[in-house]
């Protein structure tokens, strides 16, 4: 099945919803990790609404991307519970560590990294999320571990 | 000397108009006003001549309330609540300037400002900038903040479009220009991005304006309270002096305009909101594409020739006249008083159009005069005045407002009549529903924010079986209106054509042979139009343009008959006219048949009139018709031709035909502003004078007649009405007027729809709707309210006979022609504006799968056969026109589009049928012999312009 053939079926499967916008823009960012460049056109021309409106809607919300995130999609909690643990030494921390600002992908494509305001784990922040993973109370040195680690895997996997 | 004409006040009451019978009495400011209920308290304010400060606001827009400087305290309620979104209600007591609201407005204008260049005296708005009113209304004298923080004061320029530039810099996000392109224009091209502090505005996810669907139609640009969005010409040139209202001169819609000026130089075309037929929209057209103005190629001065082979000569005015009248004269004298003609221009103004057939009746003695019309819309002067009566479209643009149902046929308004496309969809989004019936899928179809609509698309050339088709199923399934018929429409014609159309052969499940379109939908859009409280329909040259031109046109007339869809707001029939002035010179009587008003020539009452008033006999027999001429001229009895602004050598069909017919011509004059294709045949070219350049009025397709106001001298000194008069008295029949109003008044006085009309009534009303006489002293928004002008509404029997030009072997597809936005007909203007950054060439549209049956790639270089003649135009592969057929536009000249076209016509008017050729195509590798030619002759044609003697020389 091609990109377009797979983004048509999921408009299909939701456009009967009302306001079926976001479920047809999540479903799609579920199936390919992002939405891909041509969704915007597809989306609009089945909705009869016009590519900025789709656009519009895409950036409005930070959640939804428009490229490829890495293969580690990484998220640092930054609400107050998390920043009252420390999490912004931690962000700086990571940023160094990945070489890589907040949206960006690293150059091997194995990381992103993205800013999160609250996943729900305020007890024992500070909060990292990888993929659909979540890891509490982090540190520098766990997440160093941690994304050894999952590059380490990623090597084995590959060889 | 130019008589300005200052715009009254065209004032921003910051919300639109709300229509209520229902008046709420507020008080503001201790001032009581009553308003419509549901009126904005701003626009109550506004009305009251309370200005409350605003920056989001303005009264083409719904009400958003983002900028929050409106905020006014209401007595009795919390807060500070924003006037534009605010409703008043009855009893309200409204405070907009105390304490508490002025250091509120101060803060927020702090804000703003503390995110904004400060470089007002260098800026392209300063003199025209909302925002720095605004922060002299509220009396900001500080910005406590500072600039050091995060801001937005670095963001780049896109300069992608060549008409306006956007400067991210200055934007304050009051989302006017999304709103925009939302409301006004439709398009949806615009957005916000991100949002917060990131929040800016972007044309979706395109890089930049021009590689959107940006239509470029300056709504946004005119809407920007700042100078983000500004005209390339104001930030070249800074702020007008003053403005004069005038007429657009490209399509039939005929938007208003404030020509904004600095001395003797345009600087911006501004729609006006005051214009009745575009309420202050425009499109790219009539917006930016004026510079063909003041193009180089622009004819200076008048230039004769003996022969076309020889050079030019710049002589006077006097000389040029003087050799035209000896040529014309000494023609007459060898081969008869019939042996010359003239065509008149739907691009000129009325009065000019009124003043060339006077010259052709009265001065050459013979009926030969015709015009453009010829080749659009004259199936619809025919049609429509058998059947109703008049030859005219029975509605106002604003009518579409209160359709339920709206058909389009063969007609594509939002490239071909852009800003009634943009009031259309305006009126699909509130939920009206569309039916299209064309062979390509247009755009209309994919309104977004509408429900889906019904496509019917048919084979080209069976138009006729589809409406019988439509009016097929409204008779048997008693879907007639009777009370209608019975009261508005002669018995016999209905019964006969009651029995006729009941026939089941016009069934939709059996014309489906023909038409290719599903007898469902056919049976559904019959149902859906007859049904309907109100059913309009629209229609364009796809109706016309067809060897049955005249019998689709009877056929629509029928259908709306029949369902009783005429004579009140919401319905009616449509043409949607091509040229500004179609409508016009048609009216003033450019057909050999007919005088002014559409009176025969062998009516000898009316004629008996003219000829008191011309004091000359006239000929009680009709003329020759443009294809005649072409005929006389290769068969050698019609030797003189005078044609005012029309390029017949590149807009009539079969191009090598008419090319031929134009070398046999003993003296081609040519009155235009560019040395045109015919005019590169022509022994006398007389330069033309263009829009802007001379006084007049045009009809548009409401018959609304509007003013043409002059804003600048005429380059070569002489306006196009001046110029036949000259040429009148070189052959000594001297007319006599002053100003354009004495030919009006002249005009007023011999046609009975126009008994009432005058330049001062259009200057009191802005415009008027002909008829307007002594029955209806203001005009006629609405025709046949009470009964047609023949009396009863006569149905007549339409037999679908197919075109002789069907697909064959050798012919296997179906070439059709249409336009784009972006050009204009022939492309003389348009080509010599910016607007060819949008369509540098014609293209020729191919679907997807005979494109594959020809190894035919996009891009490729595409040999198109026809019976007619060979062109080669680059394919584009699309699946938007159906298979079988292929599809061009005609507005570059070595195109060749007319080349491939026929000499096939309408049985009734010889309107060229233009929209069915038989074609074959194939890969080639070179322009085709016919385009090699053309750009050889061409080549002479501008040596022999360039090697021309001067006026200053001889």
């Amino acid at each position: 099945m091609t990109e377009r053939e797979a983004i048509s079926d999921i408009i299909d499967a939701h456009r009967h919803l009302e306001g079926s916008l976001l479920p047809i823009l999540h479903a799609v960012q579920d199936r390919f990790g992002y939405l891909p460049p041509n969704s915007n056109r597809l989306i609009a021309d089945a909705l009869r609404v016009s590519e900025a409106d789709v656009h519009g809607v895409i950036s409005f919300y930070h959640y939804f991307r428009q490229r490829p995130p890495g293969k580690h999609a990484v998220s640092v909690c930054r609400a107050e519970a998390c920043q009252a643990q420390g999490c912004r030494q931690l962000e700086a921390h990571i940023k160094t560590r990945l070489g890589i600002d907040f949206h960006d992908v690293t150059d091997d494509g194995q990381f992103s990294l993205e800013p999160v305001y609250c996943l729900g784990n305020c007890a024992t922040g500070p909060t990292v999320r990888v993929n659909n993973t979540i890891y509490g109370r982090m540190s520098a040195e766990k997440v160093d571990r941690l994304f050894e680690r999952l590059a380490v895997d990623t090597v084995r996997l590959l060889s | 000397m130019i008589a300005y004409y200052t715009p009254s006040s065209d004032k921003d009451h910051g919300t639109p108009a709300v229509h209520s019978d229902v008046l709420v009495t507020v008080t503001i400011d201790g001032v009581d006003i009553a308003v419509p209920e549901g009126t904005s308290v701003l626009r109550a304010a506004a009305l009251a001549g309370i200005n409350i400060p605003k920056l989001c606001a303005s009264d083409n827009l719904e009400a958003f309330g983002s900028c929050r400087l409106c905020a006014v305290q209401v007595e009795g309620r919390r807060g500070t609540p924003a006037a534009c979104t605010t409703p008043t209600e009855q009893g309200m007591k409204i405070s907009t300037q105390t304490a508490k609201l002025a250091t509120l407005r101060r803060n927020i204008m702090e804000l703003y400002i503390s995110d904004h260049p400060l470089d007002c005296l260098t800026c392209p708005a300063n003199g025209d900038c909302e925002l720095q009113d605004m922060a002299g209304v509220v009396g900001l004298r500080e910005v406590r903040y500072g600039f050091d923080g995060e801001n937005h004061l670095l963001e780049g320029k896109d300069q992608s479009n060549p008409y306006f530039s956007f400067d991210a810099s200055k934007c304050i996000v009051c989302s006017r220009c999304v709103r925009a392109c939302s409301e006004v224009q439709g398009t949806f091209a615009l957005t916000v991005d991100g949002r917060g502090f990131d929040s800016k505005i972007a044309p979706g996810s395109s890089a930049d304006f021009m590689s959107s669907e940006c239509v470029s139609c300056g709504a946004c640009v005119q809407a920007c309270p700042t100078a983000t969005l500004m005209e390339k010409t104001i930030i070249d040139a800074g702020q007008p002096d003053h403005s004069i209202v005038t007429t657009c001169a490209y399509c039939g819609v005929g938007c208003s305009f404030k020509a904004e000026m600095k001395g003797d130089q345009l600087v911006r075309m501004t729609p006006y909101k005051k214009g009745a037929a575009n309420q202050g929209h425009s499109c790219v057209k009539g917006r930016f594409a004026f510079g063909y103005a003041t193009h180089k190629d622009r004819i200076r001065h008048p230039m004769i020739r003996d022969s076309i082979e020889q050079p030019w000569r710049e002589v006077s005015w006097e000389e040029a006249l003087g050799f035209a009248a000896d040529k014309i004269k000494g023609i007459q004298q060898r081969y008869g008083r019939n042996s010359v003609g003239g065509i008149t221009s739907s691009r000129c103004t009325n009065e000019e159009t009124y003043l060339v057939q006077k010259l052709i009746r009265a001065g050459f003695g013979n009926n030969n005069t015709d015009t453009c019309a010829r080749v659009c819309h004259s199936p619809t002067g025919y049609g429509l005045k058998a059947t109703m009566g008049e030859s005219a479209g029975t509605q106002s643009f604003d009518s579409v407002m209160q359709a339920d149902v709206i058909v389009v046929i063969g007609a594509n308004p939002t490239d071909a009549h852009p800003v009634f496309g943009s009031q259309l969809r305006r009126r699909l989004r509130q939920g009206a529903q569309l039916i299209v019936i064309d062979p390509r899928r247009i755009d209309l179809l994919d309104t977004p924010h509408t429900a889906h609509a019904l496509h019917l698309p048919l084979q080209p050339g069976t138009n006729v079986a589809l409406i019988n088709a439509l009016a097929h199923v409204v008779v048997t399934e008693g879907l007639e209106a009777r009370d209608f018929i019975a009261a508005r429409c002669a018995d016999d014609s209905y019964q006969q054509w009651r029995a006729f159309i009941s026939d089941p052969i016009h069934a939709p499940e059996h014309v489906v042979d023909q038409t290719s379109v599903d007898p469902t939908a056919v049976r559904e859009a019959a149902r859906q139009y007859a049904l309907a409280p109100n059913g309009a329909i629209y229609y364009g040259l796809g109706v016309t343009e067809h060897s049955q031109g005249s019998t689709m046109v009877m056929g629509i007339a029928n259908l709306a008959m029949a369902t009783g869809n005429i004579g009140r707001e919401g319905v009616g029939v449509n043409p949607l006219r091509g040229q500004n002035n179609v409508q016009g010179s048609c009216d003033m009587g450019s057909f050999p048949h007919e005088l002014p008003g559409y009176q025969h020539v062998s009516d000898d009452l009316a004629r008996r009139r003219f000829e008191a008033a011309w004091g000359v006999e006239l000929d009680n027999e009709p003329g020759l018709r443009i294809p005649n001429m072409f005929d006389a001229a290769l068969a050698g009895h019609f030797k003189g031709l005078y044609v005012q602004g029309e390029d017949i050598a590149q807009s009539d069909p079969n191009t090598q035909h008419v090319e031929s017919a134009l070398r046999a011509l003993d003296c081609l004059i040519v009155q235009d502003i560019f040395l045109n294709e015919t005019a590169k045949f022509a022994h006398v070219l007389l330069p033309g004078s263009t829009f802007l350049e001379k006084n007049g009025t045009f009809t548009n397709a409401e018959r609304r007649i509007n003013r043409v106001r002059k804003v600048m001298p005429p380059l070569a000194g002489l306006e196009d009405w001046q110029v036949t008069c000259a040429l009148s008295k070189a052959l000594g029949y001297p007319m006599h007027y002053e100003h354009p109003s004495d030919i009006m008044a002249e005009i007023a006085s011999l046609t009975p729809s126009f008994h009432g009309v005058s330049y001062e009534k259009l200057e009191q009303q802005g415009s008027i709707q002909w008829p307007c006489n002594e029955r209806s002293p203001n005009g006629t928004p609405v025709m046949h309210t009470e009964d047609f002008p023949i009396g009863l509404g006569r149905f007549a029997i339409t037999r679908f006979v197919a075109t002789e030009e069907r697909s064959s072997r050798r012919f296997p597809l179906l070439l059709t022609t249409g336009r784009i936005l972006s050009q204009y007909n022939v492309g003389a203007q348009t080509r010599r504006t910016k607007n060819q950054q949008w369509h540098e060439e014609d293209l020729l549209d191919i679907h997807p799968s005979d494109a594959q049956l020809r190894g035919v790639k996009d891009g490729d270089w595409l040999g198109i056969q026809s019976r007619a003649g060979q062109t080669v135009l680059r394919a584009r592969i699309t699946s938007r026109i159906q298979p079988g057929v292929v599809y061009t536009t005609f507005h570059h000249p070595f195109s060749g589009a007319n080349v491939i076209t026929t000499d096939n016509s309408d049985w009734a008017t010889n309107c060229p049928e233009y929209k069915v050729t038989a074609v074959q195509v194939e890969k080639v590798s070179q322009p085709s012999l016919w385009q090699q030619q053309a750009q050889d002759f061409d080549k002479q044609q501008q040596a022999l312009k360039r090697q021309r003697a001067r006026v200053s020389e001889v």
